[in-house]
Formats: C-alpha cells, sequence, structure tokens
C-alpha cells in the first residue's frame, strides 16, 4: 500500500491495539494528528503539559498492563516528555513516546523547535528510533512496542521527522518480527530452580520479598500460591504493593526506609531471603554491610544485569517472575514440603504487634494517619491510587490496602513530584469503572494541577486528596530529624499562615471540579464518600498537622535496626 | 574519551580484560555505548572499532580495568542494549592480539637515525616516513611489544605516537571464543 508516514504509524498503532493517545500536538507533530483525526479507534487525550502525558501514559499501563502511549512535538514538546519517560525507565513501566522532529534536511542545523530528543533519551530509554524512511515505520513501530512491553518493560521512542510524515511511500505491515539483538530470558533454568526449590525446602526462616517485577509479570497467583505451600511471610517494595491482598495474613507490608517494622524485622531474622523482581534499592536495603547478614539470598530477576548489582547473592536466576515461579512451584510438589511452624508463628506475632491503632478522636490540627484510616474504609477490590511524591506517598503506601496488583502506582525510583495525578487520569482512562483515587501532597498537586482541565474537560473524573502541610513536607522531615530543625527553603505557605495559597477548593472550582476544604476529623469521611459519588474530579483538600512525620523513619544509609518506630500519640490510641 | 576515565573511582582496578562484541551499524550506537559507559563510571582503557564481514554489523573491543563485579556489570548493561548482537570476553591465552602504533622519532644525526632503523627491524616495524630530523615508524603487535618499542626509542625523543587500541579474535575456528562466553555465563548455569 502506497501511502503517507503519518497514515502508517497511524496504521501501526491502530495495529498495536492503542485506544488513547495522550500529548500535546504542535507544528512538528501535526500532520500525525491530522491524520489520526480519521481514526474512530483512536482517542487524542489533549493534556496541559507534556510531562503529565507520559505520567498518563504511565499511569495507563500499569492500570491496563498494556503499553501506553504519549506524543508531543519537536523541541520543548520532547523534552518536556522527558521526565516522565525516565520515570518508566527507573519503574519500568512499558509506554511508548512519539515525538514529532523537523525535517531531517534540518536535523542537526538548530532549526526552530529542533531538540536532539535521540541524543537526550538515550540513556534513559530501553532503546529510540527516528524514522528515516516511510517505509521503516511499520517495522520500527512493532519493535518499539515489542521492546517495551516485553522482558523487562521500559519506555521506548519514536522521533517522527516531519518529512517523513508527510512523504508517501509502499509500505508493508509486519505481523510478526525477530530483534537479532534482543532475547528477553523468560524460563529458569531447570537445574538452578532444582537447587533453589531444595533451599526453599530446607530453610527455616524464610521470607519472600515481592518487588515491581513481580506485577508487571502479573505473578500474583503464583506469589500466593508459593507463600501459602511454605508459609512464607511476603513482604513487598513500594513498587511491588498489592501483589498479593495486604489483608492476607502472609502479607507483612512494606520493607525499607518508611517500611513496616515487622517486615524490617522480619528481613534482618531471615535464614533465607526469596526475592522476586526487585532491585535492592537503597532505600530497601539501608547500609548494605548490614544489610541480612545471615541469610541466604535467592533473586529472581528477568534483567540479569539486576543480579548482584548491588546484593551479593547466592542462588540467582533469570527469568520471567510468573514463569520461574510456576517452575519452583511445580519442582517443590514433587518434594515433601512442610512449613516451618515455629517461625510463622513468631513471624505472627510480630506483625500483631505492628498494628498501629489509629485514633479518630478531634486532633486539631487532623493527622494525616486518620486520613488514611478513613480512606481505607473505601478502598475495594475496584480502587486504584496514585500517589504524589514524599510523605503523602509513604503515608499512603504504608497505612493504605490494596487488594491486587495493578491497584498502586507510584513514582518509586525517580521520585517526580506530580506524579499522581496525571497518573491517576491516564489509570482512569484504562479502567473507566474502577475509583481512582491520588492521594497526594499540596507540592507535588501544584506542580501538575493544571491537568484539572483535561479531567474536567475530557470528563476523566478522578478523586484528589491533598494532605495539605503547606510545606515540603518530606525534606522538612529531614531537616526536623537530621538538620537542627532549621526549616530552609521548605515553607509552600505564606508568611504566618494567614491565608490559603492556594486555596485548592477554590482552585479546583475554577477548572469545574468539585472542591471540599477539610479542617476536621468528622469532615473527612462525608468528603471522601462526596468524591467517590460525584460524576466530576474533586479535589479534597485537608489541612493536616504540619508537624507530624511519617514513621518509621530508617535514617538514610543507616542499618535496618536503626529505624525510628511509630508516633506515641498513635499507639496511645 | 574524555569523561570516560574516573581517575577518583573507588573500584580497585584489575585486569585488564578484553571485551569485544557485535553491534548493529546504526548511528548513535557508539555514542550510546559510551554514554553508558560513561554513566555507570566505568574504566575504559582502549577502544577500537570497525566493520565486520557482514553487513551492517560492527565490532568494537574494549579493554578494561575492572574487577571483577564491575566487569560483570559492563557486560550485562552492554548486552542489555538492543544493538548489541553478541558480547564476550576475551582471555589472553585463548585469543590474537593486535594494536598498531605509528612513532615519530627525533633523529638529530645519522648514528641516531641508523640506530633506529636497527630498532625498528628488530621490532618488525615499517619505516613510513623520512626527514632530516625525523623517522616515523609503524610497530604492530601486542600492547607490551609497543610499549617495549616505545621505551627503547624514547632517548632519542619522542615527538609523536599515534597508538590504535587493541582488536583481537579468539583462536581456532570457533567464532566463539574458548574464553568465557558471557552468553552463557548469563544463564547462571
Amino acid at each position: 500500500m502506497v501511502m503517507n508516514g503519518s497514515k502508517a504509524l497511524a496504521e501501526s498503532l491502530l495495529r498495536e491495539g492503542v485506544k488513547d493517545l495522550f500529548g500535546i500536538t504542535g507544528g512538528a507533530i501535526m500532520n500525525l494528528m491530522h491524520q489520526l483525526f480519521e481514526f474512530e479507534e483512536i482517542r487524542v487525550i489533549t493534556a496541559r503539559h507534556e510531562q503529565c502525558a507520559a505520567h498518563m501514559a504511565e499511569g495507563y499501563a500499569v492500570a491496563s498492563g498494556e503499553v501506553g502511549v504519549c506524543f508531543a512535538t519537536s523541541g520543548p514538546g520532547a523534552t518536556n516528555l522527558v521526565t516522565g519517560i525516565a520515570d518508566a525507565f527507573l519503574d519500568s513501566r512499558p509506554i511508548v513516546a512519539i515525538t514529532g522532529q523537523v525535517p531531517t534536511s534540518l536535523v542537526g542545523n538548530d532549526a526552530f523547535q529542533e531538540a536532539d530528543i535521540i541524543g537526550a533519551t538515550m540513556p534513559m530509554t530501553k532503546a529510540n528510533f527516528q524514522f528515516h524512511r516511510v517505509k521503516d515505520i511499520p517495522l520500527l513501530t512493532k519493535m518499539a512496542f515489542k521492546i517495551a512491553k516485553t522482558g523487562r518493560p521500559g519506555p521506548v521512542l519514536l522521533d517522527f521527522p516531519k518529512n517523513i510524515q508527510i512523504g508517501e511511500e509502499h509500505v508493508e505491515f509486519p505481523t510478526d518480527i525477530e530483534i537479532s539483538g534482543y532475547n528477553p530470558t523468560l524460563k529458569g533454568h531447570p537445574r538452578q530452580i532444582k537447587r533453589i526449590s531444595k533451599v526453599l525446602k530446607q530453610a527455616e526462616r524464610p521470607i519472600m520479598i515481592a518487588g515491581g517485577g513481580t506485577i508487571s509479570a502479573m505473578a500474583n497467583n503464583e506469589v500466593l500460591e508459593l507463600a501459602e505451600m511454605l508459609g512464607l511471610p511476603v513482604i513487598n517494595t513500594l513498587m511491588g504493593k498489592g501483589i498479593i491482598p495486604e489483608t492476607h495474613p502472609l502479607s507483612l507490608g512494606m520493607a525499607g526506609m518508611h517500611g513496616h517494622m515487622c517486615a524490617n524485622s522480619v528481613i534482618n531474622q531471615a535464614d533465607l531471603i526469596f526475592a522476586v523482581g526487585m532491585r535492592w534499592s537503597d532505600r530497601i536495603t539501608g547500609k548494605l554491610e548490614y544489610f541480612a547478614q545471615e541469610a541466604t539470598i535467592v533473586h529472581v530477576d528477568i534483567d540479569s544485569a539486576e543480579i548482584g548489582k548491588n546484593v551479593g547473592v547466592h542462588y540467582p536466576i533469570v527469568g520471567d517472575a510468573k514463569i520461574v515461579l510456576r517452575q519452583i512451584i511445580e519442582e517443590l510438589k514433587k518434594l515433601d514440603v512442610t512449613q516451618p511452624m515455629s517461625w510463622m508463628q513468631k513471624v505472627k506475632q510480630l506483625k500483631e504487634r505492628c498494628q498501629c491503632n489509629i485514633p479518630l478522636t478531634d486532633i486539631q490540627p487532623i493527622k494525616p494517619q486518620q486520613v488514611m484510616r478513613l480512606l481505607r474504609e473505601h478502598i475495594d477490590s475496584k480502587t486504584i491510587l496514585t500517589t504524589g511524591v514524599g510523605r503523602n506517598q509513604m503515608w499512603a503506601a504504608h497505612y493504605l490496602r490494596v487488594y491486587g496488583p495493578r491497584k498502586f502506582v507510584t513514582s518509586g525510583g525517580l521520585g517526580t513530584m506530580g506524579f499522581g495525578f496525571p497518573a491517576a487520569i491516564g489509570a482512569k482512562v484504562a479502567k473507566p469503572d474502577h475509583w481512582v483515587v491520588d492521594v497526594d501532597g499540596d507540592g507535588s498537586f501544584l506542580m501538575t494541577q493544571q491537568e484539572l482541565a483535561t479531567s474536567v474537560i475530557e470528563d476523566i473524573p478522578v478523586t484528589v486528596i491533598i494532605l495539605n502541610d503547606q510545606a515540603l513536607g518530606m525534606v522538612r522531615q529531614w531537616q526536623n530529624l537530621f538538620f537542627e530543625e532549621r526549616y530552609a527553603v521548605t515553607d509552600l505557605g505564606p508568611k504566618g499562615f494567614e491565608k490559603r495559597v492556594p486555596d485548592f477548593a477554590k482552585l479546583a472550582e475554577a477548572f469545574g471540579a468539585n472542591g471540599i476544604l477539610v479542617e476536621r476529623v468528622s469532615e473527612i469521611g462525608p468528603a471522601i464518600k462526596e468524591a467517590k459519588e460525584s460524576d466530576v474530579t474533586t479535589v479534597i483538600d485537608v489541612q493536616i498537622d504540619r508537624s507530624e512525620n511519617i514513621y518509621p523513619h530508617m535514617p538514610s544509609g543507616a542499618k535496618l535496626e536503626e529505624i525510628i518506630p511509630c508516633p506515641p500519640w498513635m499507639e496511645a490510641g | 574519551m574524555a569523561g570516560i576515565i574516573n581517575e577518583n573511582s573507588s573500584i580497585e582496578a584489575v585486569g585488564p580484560h578484553i571485551i569485544t562484541f557485535l553491534v548493529e551499524d546504526r548511528p548513535g550506537v557508539f555514542a550510546k555505548v559510551t554514554g553508558l559507559i560513561r554513566r555507570r563510571n566505568f574504566n575504559i582503557e582502549k577502544i577500537t572499532v570497525g566493520p565486520t564481514h557482514i553487513e551492517k554489523v560492527t565490532r568494537m573491543t574494549f579493554l578494561i580495568k575492572a574487577d571483577e563485579a564491575t566487569l560483570e556489570q559492563v557486560v550485562k548493561q552492554l548486552n542489555k542494549m538492543v544493538e548489541v548482537l553478541r558480547i564476550t570476553e576475551l582471555k589472553p591465552k585463548d585469543c590474537v592480539i593486535r594494536e598498531l602504533a605509528l612513532i615519530k622519532i627525533s633523529t638529530s644525526d645519522q648514528q641516531e637515525r641508523n640506530e633506529a632503523m636497527q630498532f625498528s627491524n628488530i621490532f618488525r616495524g615499517n619505516i613510513l616516513d623520512v626527514s632530516p630530523t625525523s623517522l616515523t615508524v609503524e610497530i604492530t603487535g601486542d600492547s607490551e611489544k609497543i610499549d617495549a618499542f616505545l621505551e627503547l626509542t624514547k632517548r632519542f625523543g619522542i615527538i609523536e605516537v599515534a597508538r590504535t587500541g587493541i582488536t583481537a579474535l579468539s583462536r581456532g575456528s570457533d567464532p566463539r571464543p574458548r574464553g568465557v562466553d558471557m552468553m552463557k555465563l548469563l544463564d547462571y548455569e
């Protein structure tokens, strides 16, 4: 078929099953948009900032398990995407970013709105391609989607020069492709499976740490089956939240700097750590020399480069989490497996001691934990949570329970403030029948608040709960704990705090969204209920106690035991 | 290659290791490889790049000073690149290694020139250029041979040196070297 480049790309997107695109048009991508105008199957959602378009694609990707697609024009449009691309790279989210580019004759000439986006995104994409011929478009697009979603998922960028968008050529659409330099290992090595099964069987105090890789692979059934088979306590990383229902007796919650005490304590007592799809980030391990000294470490990951990168591993295995766990389960079925009863008992006791009681008394100002407790009651299996970055994120991760994978969307690796709201919009587009709640901070939300326009105009209603401490709270907490209480440049409110800057409820209303100001504990529940039932985006501005820190807190570079535990007011209640 | 050599690297430099890999011949691949190496603070001593007999496939050969753990990371990270088709570490005893150097020696008189030419002959060098005050010699061999020649001729005064970096192939007919094959190592068997 002879067609122009724009149509070839649009047709390729359709063949990949793309239904939604997020982005902002511009001079160097308008030809593609012009073509997409006649593709009724593809909805183009106009964001108000390209960074948000990328985060929307990420939210969409996590919620749906499909590739999220975002686009931008050349130059500033493309560079604005970079933060979102970097975020997707560190959290292994499958997105394809399409950028317009100046005509090939002008590339390298510093033309108007030219940016070397291929050069810029090299270290933060799994792969990137610039189209040089119309006839290459179908193949390269198919490669982009395959690379983005297979193996360890990640972002891929396609740079689309304007003359290639317009140029016409005969094109063919491949159905199946092989990429010679790209062949992810999916199945675990049989002999290593045997060895690992044996160590798992012999362990006296085993635990499992499930990371984001278990969710990418949708290994939730396998994780649960293996945990129940071996009596394995399951600890999750931030990215692994929801891999098994958090109400399950074997779920111990999150590990790491702001993780659950019982989770961190169990890690240090274990004789076997069975780590699946996680990358031993410094926020999990604390100081490496003191991390799980005694334990034998088994590490399953699809990316061989993660194995041995940070922590020495005794039994590594490369493969897809779902497939490898299934292999191990089958192998264990052949062995006579018994559960380590005394260890399980001990873990159970630790978990019981770890339960914090959050009183709902009328404390002024409101404690953020109280908001979390009340929100928790509204969360069900059809709720998707997203978060900003900072204390709001850690409170959400710590106190909220989700009931399955792909229900908790957060910026873990890059820690991108402003992620929560656009990610919520993307998730809602992917799952319109779900209630999507963004637990955000005032600092985070303000970075991407302009997407209120997108959510109202495109009719994508989500709930935003701002834990408003009028500060860059996480940094403030560090200043409080480790910087002699010198609060340098972390206040976001005006001097004396007489006025609200901004008044988030009014801000929401200015966009045609619903805004609710909450200042008393008794107002939290009704506000959440109203937001859940509303068919327009609702922003709940909760004025919280700015001096309330997120605990537990393990100081950076400390041992896991050096954790600062829960605040006393909670235990007292 | 400024920026690649990290003098303050805390990693104890051990080695050197030779890694050789085949990459797709596309614009930007070399930039991506070197960018990856810069980002992760790996130390590279020598780089050689050139086409192979296969169309659109380029061979890159790096000499890296690194401990085993760092080397493993370099290889794994490079292997992850879609453009990298195959990567292997070559052990010196299992491969042939060559480097080429052009050395411009200052020769003030007849006697010095004769002496330099004698050394060049002993090292099986080629004289490429002669002027009344200088002599340019081409030496091919392993790096130690070139180092030895430089050591021997430095008393004449060396004006300029251009070295290519090393290139290497495994011994025998098997295209996969008998040394450690990283692709196999990655399967963890």
